[in-house]
């Protein structure tokens, strides 16, 4: 096996071994990213000589006999919607196209201290804004298993790049599925933590009340090790959870007996893809063979999750986009202003692309008085209801699973027209990011074109630790983890 | 036509903390434009606010002292308009579940007490400031952030003040409270302290309300009333005109003393509010507000009505001892160690005291003559009379020495043996014959006269309640 197709922790064994050193994992990689970028795009910035100074910084660490980090050496990318000091912070938008962060995300910290090297950012729908990566100012990434085929998205950057085996590992955000969509299309491993278990600073807002970041990894365990880096409080982030971190790479192999797995009717009906159906009910046979018992599941009031996250999604993008506005950074028009007034509609008008535009015009329109009421106050109340139907589900189970997303990747330009249609594909991943819990999404088999198909394990609040086991439970079964795409 | 003015009041406070409202920079005013700022105060993707405890409980403690009904439950959120000082183009703010609510204020106007209204008070972060350049015809302005995100409280009346006394003495009612409490330092020329009225006209009697008008840009407290009385005037003659009063926002110029239209109420923002989801609720407990309530010290109001009633001084006085807590605590302070004469101590602040402090520019807790030296001084004044006293109490802020040390140094206790006044009154009389002359025919001034040459020798020292008896006893007996 060629070293680039190491998943991290194996990669990090051999570096830490010193069968191969930093340096050359990162400049093999840059070798084999040289090829296949202009097939695939995943990435808006490359890194490689602040990558290879990193690398030789933790080789000499190693051969100094000093002590290093738990992603030592290893390859991580980071969807361009991360601030990173020095280092172009894009978010995919020409609103943003020359913007340089003064400051680091909390994410980036840790895994800094931890000793990965950071070797790009990657490419994003603008501002997380899109299931298919289409929405890109700059490029369209390709599904490395067929490149006529979106990755997902929003972050259809880092699955991508993942999958190409041009990272060991990547940092997204998931606000409506924008982790574990593009991985479940791309057939790697995504996981979106608890609301509050992954500290935001730093993480270009969307939607606040539902962005998280999440990881993007070739297996489960490497999902275990670098979540437990970026996990934990930060007082940063008031939203950011004071509980105390498990140790997920530790239990990930601890067996849970009598394991009681929710199976949602609701996410089993129409719209379904049928292949996609299929290979989640095989997989579901996969757990009842080892012990699991299926519980059947109503969660009735998911059939509003997308129409009540586009109101709340929308309603705090439309305010936290409200910022770019020229004025402090970011793109400035040249065209002449005769007033602010003026400036601002330019600035905007050119930096920001259509989806965008849309979205903040919906959540303008819903924020505005004599509407509030009926629509933000109202999906908020549905948000509840959505709630306390996972609530009383988790009573009886101890995880849920479904399907990630109700198709395989499609084609490019096959939604793009049609907004709703393209909002549809996130409608298995919404609800979580509703309700808070964490979720992951891991390859269980591939449609008859060859496409991954992607099995969504859902869990309590701050239950990351239940659903990494479970998912590696799978893992263990299967091994669809392993295949690679013909990239050759 | 008489009209009956209907007024209410919008104050913001900038509070007193260290840092800003969200991040962790400082609220110190006046340094190099952009210095105090930061990736969460000029509102950089990505950043995030986590509150500020002192502010928050700054705002408690203000609920508390305007007689507030406190939420268990309090929220932020965020109030969106584009400003190029608005760093993020919406403020975070209160509007759903404010800090305060129904509370009120009570203020005295010439004598009686009236109840104004506190219809909420909340916290929220205050903007940068725009710098305009000075020359003409330039096509820019630039920003300072460093006030952008310092904790402003808004205290918003109920309509319930009728004229501009009621709005004066609920300004300055207000301040002292902020003051007394310690949430603002409420310096009006560093913008600590800004206010916007609204003010409306209706018939005496009506029993609805008329057009209301609100007025921004009032930065001190002389411009609100300025404001008020040209709105006033302004509604008035509209009315007796028989023209509508328009629904609108003016803008006050002190400069020129007028105020211009801003926006009609069509023109009005929609500013979206929705509560913040950056920041978490707040809960308040019972034993929150119990520990905060017991923070609040004695308040102005009731302070003055005790000083009223236990040193028996004046209520004008009492005002004037209370409008500052730290005098109030001085004055308390002196009569406790003199153990009587409240009124005496009284007046020495007020006159000497008060004087010396606005002529040396300082403040109380800075002033030269503590307590204990006052009292001192208070106590061996019938030794030097009050003139003397007078002199003693400069020399005590000049060199800091005690009234005992200077009246011993100087030798200036009172003369009030009688037979060597006696002396020194012969001698007086001798070399003024034109005036002890004059006095015995009933010319009364010329006593004075006498007295002035008689304290000349004896520099000062004579009791003049003795010496004027005896110039009184010898030229009316017509001993020449």
């Amino acid at each position: 096996m060629l070293s680039r197709e190491l998943s991290a922790n194996k990669i990090k064994e051999k570096i830490i071994k010193r069968e191969i050193t930093a340096q050359e994992v990162v400049e093999e990689l840059f070798e084999w990213i040289d090829i296949k970028e202009p097939l695939i795009k995943a990435y808006l910035c490359l890194d490689k000589d602040g990558a290879v100074l990193k690398a030789k910084e933790i080789d000499k660490k190693l051969s100094n006999g000093d002590k290093v980090g738990l992603l030592a050496g290893v390859p991580v990318a980071l969807k361009d919607n991360i601030c990173t000091a020095g280092m172009k912070t894009t978010c995919a938008s020409k609103i943003l196209e020359n913007f340089i962060p003064p400051y680091d995300a909390f994410v980036v910290k840790r895994i800094k201290e931890e000793d990965a090297i950071i070797i790009g950012k990657t490419n994003l729908d603008e501002f997380a804004m899109g299931s298919s990566n289409e929405n890109s100012a700059f490029h369209i990434t390709r599904n490395p298993w067929d490149t006529d085929c979106i990755p997902g998205g929003s972050g259809g950057g880092s699955a991508a790049a993942v999958t190409a085996d041009m990272t060991f590992m990547a940092l997204g955000s998931d606000t409506g599925g924008s982790v574990r969509q593009p991985s479940a299309f791309c057939g790697n491993v995504g996981c979106k933590p608890t609301y509050g278990r992954v500290s935001r600073y730093g993480l270009v807002a969307f939607a606040s009340s539902l962005d998280q970041i999440g990881t993007v990894t070739k297996d489960v365990s490497d999902a275990a090790l670098l979540l437990q880096v970026v996990s934990g409080h930060d007082g940063f982030d008031s939203t950011s959870a004071a509980i105390d971190v498990p140790n997920y790479i530790s239990d990930i192999d601890s067996v849970d007996d009598n394991l009681r797995i929710g199976v949602p009717r609701e996410f089993f009906g129409e719209g379904l893809n049928p292949e996609v159906g299929s290979a989640v009910m095989d997989a579901l046979e996969i757990y009842k063979r080892n012990g699991a018992e299926l519980v059947d599941l109503s969660l009735p009031h998911c059939g509003y999750a997308v129409a009540t996250y586009y109101i709340i999604a929308t309603a705090e993008a439309s305010s936290n986009l409200a910022r770019y506005d020229g004025v402090r950074y970011g793109h400035r028009s040249q065209l002449s202003e005769d007033n602010i007034i003026d400036m601002y509609s330019r600035v905007r008008a050119e930096g920001f692309g259509s989806e965008v535009k849309r979205r903040i015009l919906f959540g303008n329109y819903v924020l505005s008085a004599g509407f509030y009421e009926a629509y933000y106050l109202k999906a908020s109340k549905v948000r509840n209801l959505i709630r306390s139907d996972f609530e009383e589900a988790f009573k009886k189970v101890d995880c849920i699973i479904c399907p990630t997303c109700p198709t395989q990747a499609f084609k490019i330009g096959e939604k793009i027209t049609d907004p709703l249609q393209m909002y549809l594909s996130d409608i298995y991943t919404i609800p979580a990011n509703l309700v808070g819990i964490p979720g992951i999404s891991v390859p269980c088999g591939f449609t008859n074109a060859g496409l991954p198909i992607g099995l969504q394990i859902l869990g309590k609040h701050f239950d990351e630790g239940k659903i990494l086991k479970v998912a590696k439970l799978f893992e263990n079964e299967t091994d669809f983890h392993l295949k690679k795409p013909e990239l050759n | 036509m008489k009209y009956e003015v209907v007024m209410g009041l919008e104050t913001h406070a900038e509070l007193d903390t260290e840092s800003k409202l969200f991040c962790g920079c400082s609220t110190k005013f006046g340094s190099e434009p952009n210095t105090q700022t930061c990736p969460v105060c000029l509102g950089l993707p990505g950043v995030l606010p986590v509150m500020n405890k002192k502010a928050f409980e700054h705002s408690l403690k203000a609920s508390l002292a305007l007689n507030c009904e406190i939420s268990n439950f309090t929220n932020f959120d965020r109030k969106s308009y584009y400003y190029p000082d608005l760093p993020k183009n919406y403020q975070v703010s209160q509007n759903y579940f404010n800090i305060g609510n129904n509370g009120y204020v009570d203020i005295v106007v010439k004598g009686k007490e009236k109840r104004i209204g506190i219809h909420n008070v909340h916290l929220e972060e205050e903007a940068g400031k725009l710098v305009h350049p000075e020359a003409s015809g330039a096509n820019y302005s630039l920003v300072d952030f460093n006030r952008a995100g310092v904790p402003l409280l808004e205290i918003v009346t109920q309509p319930d003040m009728r004229s501009v006394e009621e709005v004066e003495s609920y300004m300055q009612t207000l301040r002292n409270i902020l003051l007394y409490i310690g949430v603002s330092d409420c310096k009006m020329q560093e913008g600590s302290l800004r206010f916007e009225a609204s003010v409306s006209l209706r018939e005496q009697g009506a029993n609805f309300f008329g057009k209301r008008v609100e007025i921004k840009n009032l930065n001190s407290m002389k411009a609100v009333l300025k404001a008020i009385a040209y709105e006033i005037s302004r509604q008035s003659d509209l009315l007796d005109k028989g023209e509508d009063v328009l629904m609108e926002t003016r803008l006050w110029d002190d400069i020129d003393s007028v105020s211009r239209r801003m926006r009609s109420k069509e023109e009005a923002h929609d500013y979206r509010y929705f509560p913040e989801p950056d920041l978490v609720p707040v809960w308040i407990d019972q034993e929150w507000i119990d520990e905060t309530r017991t923070a609040i010290p004695e308040l102005p109001v009731s302070k003055r009505q005790r000083f009223v009633n236990e040193y028996t001084i004046s209520d004008y006085d009492a005002g004037i001892l209370t409008e500052d807590r730290l005098l109030a605590d001085y004055f308390e302070e002196c009569v406790k160690m003199a153990q009587d004469s409240p009124k005496e101590l009284s007046n020495w602040i007020i006159n000497d005291v008060l004087r010396e402090l606005n002529e040396r520019k300082t403040s109380v807790q800075d002033f030269a003559i503590p307590p204990k030296m006052l009292v001192e001084l208070i106590k061996i004044k019938p030794t030097i009379g009050n003139s003397i006293a007078k002199d003693v109490f400069i020399e005590m802020i000049n060199t800091g020495k005690t009234a005992t040390s200077i009246v011993i140094e100087k030798n200036l206790t009172q003369m009030d043996d009688v037979s060597e006044l006696n002396d020194i009154v012969a001698r007086v009389i001798e070399e003024n014959p034109k005036a002890a002359d004059d006095y015995s025919q009933g010319k009364k001034n010329a006593l004075t006269f006498l007295i002035g040459q008689t304290m000349k020798i004896t520099r000062g020292k004579a009791n003049p309640k003795i010496l004027t008896e005896i110039f009184e006893e010898r030229l009316s007996a017509g001993s020449k």
